[in-house]
């Protein structure tokens, strides 16, 4: 067709114009309608205890995406030096997702339990204490920080709106979980493991004495890659295969 | 068509439109360019045809070739695998001594070692293993839970204080903070450890500490301080020090009884690259 015809015809132009964004919306929206045929069914996912997705929402806010991914990707070199390639499963309750495409630091993917949480906090509050050719910056405000806790239910509400299935029991003893989280001698202990399993209460800061930012930064840090299964994770199953 | 309008000084086609006595040129796409855009969506319909690409109902066009980034990982993931099969299956079954006497097993071991330890251990232990306040030095002599080539592959496997259920465990009290001793009772073992590691100490303070020391370090440290690797208390009369040799230092371990805590490596790293780690940290001058 001669596009000058197309160029002299508003009416014309905006048809084609509307189709061609079309296509473009679609190849990019439709698949979400299928995303449940993308994230494999595996055990042991949970959401992310209230206090893990305290330290979250820091990791967020400080940008630690920007140089950190979370996502080993399915290549050879990568498992090798990370362990088992992401699974979409496994950011399935982050809104939104850490992948990241940047790695001027290690990806974070796996790192839980990987060091102490007394590196942690060293780390954290001075890189190059522990890691003398680092270049992250340091974060020491986060110890002397208190956590701001003022608006937790509405983060677990928020969440479950987009589909992180949050129970009613779990937003209503959010802050009780949070506390006992924090606090590996508080009564709310057992009753916050039984909400989440498998979440792991300890003193994260080094100080007893009140819940920092630290806390929930570092419980949210030791908390990645532990909570898939991969015992009873098939790869080479076919409904698995990509 | 008929009536083109051909501009005389370039014997380009014009559009045909004129402003004010200015033509504009109607330049043909080169024809390398038209060549390659038309290649390259000839070539996108055998991608469809051949890889997995478009969306349907219930899934995705798998393609004729089924290709999957998974499999391929996987397939070589155990290429490599496959390639240190032999050298890996000798590590498995030769013992530590028998890789530690074997040159071309020990080199093996050494170059894997190496890289682990850069990727695992280094951020702690530093990238030459010379350690950091709270995180021991591996090069010097001086071992907390044993400097052997079992011990330290042992040390790897578990961790110290670790979530491990066999994890080296020992806890020092913290006895300031948790009110065990006086502050004073800890200035007088202050002068006892400066004093068990050959420094001048106070004397009239010595005179208290004996019985203080005996009462609730030498249970652990021993009765002179020369430590105890079951349960990971350091030897006090040598001049390495985990926390600081500063009395401020030492008075700060005392007050409140810090103890370091080493990841289990046994989930994470193969059996075979924690040995080759142990063989790694043993050469790295203090093994015995």
């Amino acid at each position: 067709m001669d596009h000058g015809k197309l160029e002299r015809n508003s009416i014309l132009l905006l048809i084609g114009i509307l189709i061609v964004v079309a296509i473009g919306g679609a190849v990019e929206i439709a698949p979400l309608f299928w995303v449940n045929g993308t994230v494999e069914k595996v055990s042991g996912m949970r959401p992310y205890t209230p206090l893990e997705l305290m330290g979250r929402n820091i990791y967020v806010r400080e940008g630690c995406y920007l140089c950190h991914s979370q996502m080993v990707r399915s290549l050879r070199d990568e498992v090798e030096r990370y362990g088992h390639y992401s699974l979409a499963a496994e950011s399935m309750y982050d809104h939104p997702f850490q992948w990241g495409s940047e790695r001027t630091g290690p990806d974070l993917a796996r790192v839980g339990g990987k060091y102490s949480d007394e590196w942690q906090r060293a780390h954290l509050s001075d890189p190059r204490a522990v890691v003398p050719e680092s270049v992250m910056p340091p974060y020491r405000f986060l110890e002397q920080t208190p956590l701001d806790t003022h608006d937790l239910k509405n983060f677990l509400i928020a969440n479950r709106k987009v589909g992180v299935p949050y129970t009613d029991d779990q937003i209503a003893h959010a802050r009780e979980d949070l506390l006992a989280q924090a606090d590996p001698n508080s009564e709310g202990l057992e009753a916050m493991q039984k909400r989440y399993p498998k979440a792991v209460a300890r003193d994260f800061d080094g100080n007893p004495a009140r819940v920092t930012e630290m806390d929930a930064l570092i419980a949210y840090l030791q908390m990645l890659g532990t909570l898939v299964d991969f015992k009873s994770y098939r790869a080479d199953a076919p409904e698995n295969r990509r | 068509m008929s009536d083109k309008d051909i501009d005389k000084i370039s014997g380009t086609e014009t559009t045909g439109h004129e402003w004010d006595g200015i033509k504009e040129l109607n330049t043909p796409l080169p024809r390398w360019w038209l060549g390659v855009f038309m290649a390259c969506i000839v070539w996108s319909i055998g991608y469809w045809i051949v890889y997995p690409a478009w969306p349907g109902i219930t899934g995705y066009t798998r393609g004729v070739l089924n290709h999957s980034q998974r499999d391929e990982v996987v397939a070589n993931v155990n290429a490599l695998k496959a390639a240190r099969a032999s050298r890996e299956h000798a590590l498995s079954a030769a013992s530590l001594e028998q890789i530690q006497n074997n040159p071309e097993l020990q080199q093996f071991a050494l170059a894997e070692g190496r890289a682990a330890f850069g990727d695992n251990c280094a951020p702690c232990h530093g990238s030459g293993g010379q350690g950091a306040r709270g995180y021991p030095n591996l090069n010097d002599d001086v071992w907390l839970w044993g400097g052997t080539l079992a011990d330290i592959q042992h040390t790897i496997t578990v961790g110290v204080r670790s979530t491990d259920a066999h994890t080296r465990q020992s806890q020092m009290p913290a006895f300031g903070r948790d009110g065990i001793l006086t502050p004073a009772q800890i200035d007088d073992l202050v002068e006892h450890v400066v004093h068990l590691s050959g420094r001048p100490a106070d004397e009239r303070a010595l005179r208290r500490s004996g019985k203080l020391f005996s009462d609730n370090c030498a249970g652990c440290h021993g009765p002179v301080g020369k430590g105890d690797r079951k349960l990971g208390a350091p030897n006090l009369t040598d001049n390495e020090w985990e926390y600081g040799s500063s009395r401020e230092a030492i008075q700060d371990q005392i007050w409140n009884g810090h103890g370091g805590v080493m990841p289990t490596w046994a989930g994470r790293l193969s059996p075979e690259t924690i040995k080759a780690l142990a063989v790694y940290v043993h050469s790295l001058g203090g093994g015995e």
